[in-house]
């Protein structure tokens, strides 16, 4: 069996605090294979952005990585040296920010911007990197690509400043795109473009795909497989279809549910009641109990471990951090209803 | 009394207490003040401190190094203590220093406040002579008044009046043109006051506090003008003692006697850094 | 072309401005206390001379017939007579202009020669060892007077060492370039802390923002992302606080150029008003106060240059 093009071990993120820690990323352990797609699914503050960045080295001050390992075709890059690791991991994957004003230079043309790591990095000269740029433009979609080369961020619009951003990524030749809310901050015509360009990435330059969002609608027209997290840890994983068929985890189950669903006339929009829990406190027991509908005693003092579930016949294996995974029958059976219901 | 108290919103953490971090000092303002409580210590004290008169001439004794015949800190080119004119020079620099920054003050706050407030024709009146005052260099327009006036210590608070208001009336303007947007500037005219109560009593404590701020380091450059003016030969008339003045003179005889010239200068510098660290822990602390 | 209108459309918007300032150096002369020609000539002064100063000076016309005869001289570009030099003002500032203005250039950049590097150093390695000791040089800095710190270099520099003229401009090139070292220095060391702290304050905004980590994400060079993205973005920000500072540090050029005997307009200044040369000391304060003016243009002009997303309006 083929090593995954990136593979992370159990990962920890720390944000240092006037009083105490926030221990914002408690053991995430995700994969990606070659030109695979991967969502990452959370509500804000579940740390799914903040492994992101620690994929990259690039998390914001002050936080830090406590612990954890990053694989790279099945080889362990964690000990190499700061320089050679930042290349190493900066060679493999590029980043796609949520907001493309900020993550733009607005002092540089977005041309040059594209064509810097070609002729700062891979060594081309400078007429060979405004051409590869031009190439990036043209293939992400960005029509009249000479004359846009030339303008600066604020005079683009939104969909073609995210493009601009999406076509920066691609300029290192990486194998793996990390996107964070590459679409949050664009309008709803703009953000299925955006998104198709990803789609298209992968399908045409088998460039992978890992996506980070809140929004399970963007996710489920990207990704095949996905990982969801909870105050700082993966509690589901498995294929979309999986997933959003018959999750094995309540918190799964919830955002399914509170997805706003334009087939419906009625408004089911069903928000998921109570706060995440502090992540400055040691949790003790499920961290997802205090709003989950199902929990019991148990739950509020075992904590519940990653493990497979099933029997699944198929190569990709289903995990939930749930102890009460043995009822997620019945909210399988709640949801199937619905989406039959629903055709 | 009752009304202020209602309506006038506390500002951000430098009224109120609770905010404040416990246990942990402000550095910069500790340091500041127990710097300059020294200074303003040995001016205060400088008769206990030292037996020679900072203007007695004593020809005789000219040029004594420093600690020759009970002289701490020597003698200049008459013969006086320098000791004694680095204390006593110390009352008159600090004296005209800190007075010379209270009119620019409150005329400037006043008019900032007036023209942030009324806006229209009043404010034109005054920022336009902001903007013509603020084109001048500061050192270069006291110094042109001073000599205009004719030299003498009223001239010199008389042209940092001048010149200086505008820095304040720029800075309480921006400040009420924001603050009058707020909503206790707005239930204070909705109360029927009278203006000039609204303006005094409910803006201007809001308001000020920029203003404060900026005057810490304005005392600064305030002294800095003067001992300059001094070095210049325009300050305070001879024979009193004066740091600007003393360091002119140990110019001439820089090489041999280098501490003429050194040591006035580092009380400016001395009494500048602790001017400095207030301002800075004043900031410090409004920030916070 | 573009620049050239802005520019132009800016020259434009400053005649209130100009008008004021001929307006307060026009004013100058009504505060002398008493009669201005008496004072002027000193006690020994014949009435009959007064009597001429008077009438040279215009002070028997009414004073909205005196403005307006100053301001009209000033558009022909006639400053008034200096009789300590026989010779009119203009001719004086002319000779006297150049050393000041390059005075000024010297001390802008080793201003940028010692902050820039400092600024940068501290943003990078926040909160070490090298950012505490240069957050602390503002607070030092702010307090050092121009003109003292001009002395203790001449002692260390000039009379210790050698390495630099004590006093003087000299003749040559090469002597201007050599004597205007210790000035410019001193210049430099008096606005550099107030740029270090801008510089440093809006490099540390810009290191946390996106777009730098969109830039190491590309796995450029440390010092490329730190130089060629972080520093051009905190420039604009600090481009206007330098500009401030060196209109308002124009003033320092005059203590300077008398500490080292440059014979610039502020030792032009202080001697005529040592030898109460009041048209002269008249029109350098008018001098001063259009550098000034030129400083801030040129401070929104290259803000124009160095920000895009400024409209050039």
């Amino acid at each position: 069996m083929t090593a995954p093009l990136l593979e992370v071990r159990d990962l920890h993120v720390d944000i240092p605090m006037p009083h105490g820690r926030l221990h914002a990323v408690r053991g995430v352990s995700l994969s990606v294979g070659v030109a695979e797609s991967v969502g990452l699914v959370g509500e804000s503050g579940s740390g799914k952005s903040l492994t992101l960045r620690a994929l990259l080295g690039l998390l914001p001050r002050p936080a830090r990585i406590v612990s954890g390992s990053v694989l790279i075709d099945g080889e362990d890059v964690t000990g190499l040296p700061a320089k050679q690791l930042h290349r190493r991991l900066t060679d493999t994957m590029g980043m796609v920010f949520q907001d493309a004003l900020t993550a733009l230079n607005p002092v540089m043309r977005v041309g040059d911007q594209i064509a810097e790591a070609p002729l700062r990095k891979l060594g081309k000269s400078r007429s060979e990197a405004k051409a590869v740029a031009i190439d990036l433009m043209t293939e992400v979609g960005i029509p009249d690509p000479e004359r846009r080369y030339q303008l600066y961020p604020h005079e683009l619009s939104g969909g073609m400043r995210q493009r601009i951003c999406i076509a920066i990524a691609l300029s290192t030749k990486p194998r793996l795109i990390l996107a964070d809310e590459p679409t949050t901050a664009l309008d709803v015509t703009i953000q299925a473009q955006v998104l198709g360009v990803l789609r298209r990435l992968k399908q045409d330059e088998n460039v992978g795909l890992l996506l980070v969002s809140h929004d399970l609608a963007v996710v489920s027209q990207t990704c095949s497989r996905l990982y969801v997290m909870y105050a700082g840890k993966v509690v589901e994983s498995g294929t979309l279809l999986d997933l959003i068929t018959a999750p094995k985890h309540p918190y799964t189950f919830s955002l399914l549910r509170s997805v706003p669903d334009p087939g419906h006339r009625v408004a089911r929009l069903l928000t998921i009641h109570g706060q995440p829990p502090d992540l400055t406190d040691a949790i003790v027991g499920c961290s997802f109990a205090a709003r989950c509908p199902f929990a019991e005693e148990r739950c509020r003092q075992e904590e519940p471990v990653l493990e497979p579930v099933g029997s699944a016949p198929g190569t990709v294996i289903r995990k939930s951090a749930c102890l009460r995974v043995d009822t997620a029958e019945r909210w399988t059976a709640m949801v199937s209803e619905e989406t039959v219901g629903q055709q | 009394m009752s009304a202020a108290t209602s309506i006038g919103p506390a500002l951000p953490a430098v009224t109120g207490t609770p905010r404040r971090r416990r246990g942990r000092w402000n550095v910069p303002l500790v340091a500041g003040l127990t710097l300059f409580a020294l200074i303003v210590l040995c001016a205060v004290c400088a008769p206990l401190l030292t037996s020679y008169d900072p203007i007695k001439q004593n020809l005789t004794d000219a040029f004594l190094a420093p600690g020759a015949k009970g002289h701490l800190l020597g003698t200049d080119a008459f013969g006086r203590d320098v000791f004694s004119r680095l204390l006593y020079g110390a009352r008159v620099d600090l004296r005209v220093g800190v007075l010379a920054v209270i009119s620019p003050f409150v005329i400037g706050s006043l008019l900032g406040l007036i023209a942030g407030w009324f806006g229209g024709w009043v404010d034109a009146v005054i920022s336009r002579i902001v903007d013509m005052v603020i084109a001048f260099p500061f050192l270069v327009l006291v110094i042109a008044l001073v000599f205009a006036m004719g030299p003498g210590t009223t001239s010199i608070y008389t042209a940092i009046t001048l010149v200086g208001w505008v820095a304040y009336c720029r800075i309480v303007r921006g400040q009420v043109l924001i603050a009058k947007e707020q909503e206790y500037a707005m239930a204070a005219r909705a109360s029927g006051l009278p203006t000039w109560r609204i303006l005094l009593r409910h803006l201007l404590p809001n308001v000020v506090l920029q203003a404060f701020v900026f005057s810490m380091s304005d005392i600064v450059l305030t002294l800095l003008a003067i001992v300059t003016l001094g070095f210049l030969g325009l300050g305070v008339p001879p024979p009193t003692p004066d740091w600007g003045t003393m360091i002119q003179e140990g110019q001439q005889f820089i090489l041999d006697k280098w501490y003429m010239s050194t040591i006035p200068g580092l009380a400016v510098v001395l009494t500048g850094l602790a001017l400095a660290l207030i301002a800075d822990g004043i900031v410090e602390k409004a920030n916070k | 072309m573009k620049y050239l209108v802005y520019i132009l459309k800016r020259l434009v918007s400053l005649i209130p401005v100009l008008l004021g300032i001929s307006f307060i150096v026009f004013f100058l002369i009504r505060l002398i206390p008493g009669d201005p020609a008496a004072t002027l000539l000193g006690s020994h002064a014949t009435p009959a001379a007064i009597n001429e100063l008077r009438t040279q000076l215009g002070l028997t016309e009414p004073v909205w017939k005196q403005y307006l005869t100053f301001l009209g001289h000033l558009l022909q570009g006639n400053l008034g007579y200096s009789y300590v030099y026989n010779s009119p003002t203009v001719d004086l500032i002319k000779v006297s202009l150049p050393v000041t203005i390059w005075l000024l250039v010297a001390g802008t950049v080793f201003t940028l020669l010692i902050a820039v590097p400092l600024a940068v150093l501290a943003a990078a390695r926040r909160n070490g060892i090298a950012d505490n000791i240069i957050r602390a040089v503002p607070v030092v800095g702010l307090g050092l007077p121009a003109f003292w710190l001009g002395i203790m270099l001449i002692l260390v520099f000039g009379l210790k060492l050698g390495w630099f003229p004590v006093a003087g401009y000299g003749v040559s090139i090469a002597d201007h370039l050599r004597g205007i070292v210790l000035p410019g220095i001193t210049i430099a060391l008096t606005l550099s802390p107030i740029l270090i702290r801008s510089l440093r304050a809006s490099m540390i905004d810009v290191l946390s923002s996106d777009y730098i980590v969109t830039a190491r994400a590309k796995g450029i060079s440390t010092s490329r992302v730190v130089l060629g993205h972080a520093l051009r973005n905190a420039a604009v920000s600090s481009v206007t606080v330098l500009g401030v500072n060196i209109a308002y540090l124009t003033g320092s050029t005059l203590v300077v150029e008398r500490v080292f005997s440059l014979p610039g307009i502020g030792q032009q200044m202080i001697n005529s008003i040592l030898g109460r040369d009041f048209p002269t000391v008249q029109g350098i304060t008018l001098t001063f106060a259009i550098m000034v003016v030129v400083v801030n243009l040129l401070t929104d002009v290259t803000h124009a240059a160095l920000d895009p997303r400024v409209k050039l309006t």
